[in-house]
């Protein structure tokens, strides 16, 4: 299913968000979205379990984008380029849903569909067993990044992780990536 | 040797490693963007410490949160712990989780399948 990168910011704006942004992330602004998300999950009495893994998925999510947002095209208008993302929480009925979008290159578009359509296609067990392998085995950049981000929150929300691709141009995708964490899920 | 004392922040934890006062702890969260260039200190301590270590090492974990760069990270500092015992010393690790928190108590049982040195999980009840 396609999107329009556009739009999809547009309906982000219309939604009744807990925490939203738009723009460069940096130190700062994760430092921000974290503070400003445990002060909300206190200040309505979440549950510690529900509380935790929100956070931690949160905490994963925005250093995904830290990290791995490449360059936006220089035709799209955004005032800091550098690494350029979208962030949105939303309340759920029985949770919370994480959102973020930011740009890749097409060049990794196949790689992670390729990652991401494994780990939905695994059982609790199995992400469990490919958390502990690609911790003990896979060697650490120097950044500090060992590729269990995506692992992680799939382990800890034990959900599907929602995520599409829209081509922006010959050079660039955008990648929508949704995480839904529920309150009080069996394992 | 002299004691390695870091002060948490928001993002990083309070690590005390001192052998005088027979400390080995590292406590709060961990969650900073660059997780090696933090560790970077206290694996290097801990390099020198494996030469000489005390007969019995206790090593108390205590976090609140971790991220994934930091968990490649801690199993460095685990794995360091891991030569210690191999080499016929004492050594215990101690994780501490807080009462329903699941994925901390998870995390501990993941280390504890990995590295080859007796692990205690402790619920921290409040």
């Amino acid at each position: 299913m396609s999107f329009d990168l556009e739009n999809l910011i547009t309906d982000f704006k219309s939604r009744d968000a807990i925490f939203y942004f738009k723009g460069n992330i940096d130190s700062d602004v994760i430092n921000n979205a974290l503070d400003s998300v445990e002060l909300k999950l206190i200040d309505v009495k979440e549950n510690t379990r529900l509380r935790k893994k929100v956070y931690n998925v949160l905490v994963e999510s925005l250093q995904n984008l830290y990290h791995h947002a490449d360059i936006v095209p220089p035709e799209f208008d955004a005032s800091n380029p550098d690494k350029y993302g979208i962030i949105l929480m939303e309340k759920l009925s029985d949770g919370y849903k994480i959102t973020t979008c930011n740009f890749i290159s097409n060049k990794k578009v196949s790689g992670l569909k390729e990652k991401l359509d494994r780990i939905n296609g695994s059982t609790s067990d199995e992400i469990k067993e490919l958390y502990k392998e690609i911790l003990n085995h896979h060697e650490i950049t120097e950044k500090g990044l060992g590729g269990l981000g995506l692992v992680d929150i799939a382990r800890k929300t034990g959900n599907m992780l929602d995520f599409k691709f829209a081509r922006y141009n010959d050079t660039y995708s955008a990648f929508y990536l949704s995480a839904t964490v529920n309150n009080e899920k069996s394992e | 040797m002299e004691p390695i004392i870091i002060e948490g922040t928001t993002k990083t934890p309070t690590i005390r490693f001192d052998v005088r006062e027979g400390i080995f702890e590292i406590k709060g969260r961990s969650i900073p963007e660059n997780s090696v260039e933090f560790y970077k200190p206290l694996n290097e301590w801990l390099d020198v410490y494996m030469q000489n270590p005390l007969d019995k090492t206790v090593v108390n974990i205590r976090l609140e949160y971790f991220n994934t760069s930091s968990s490649k990270c801690i199993l460095d500092v685990f794995k360091r712990l891991e030569s210690i015992h191999r080499a016929k010393h004492d050594v215990e690790i101690n994780w501490y989780y807080e009462e329903d928190d699941e994925d901390m108590l998870e995390a501990g049982e993941d280390y504890d399948s990995i590295i080859k040195v007796p692990f205690k999980m402790i619920e921290i009840v409040e």
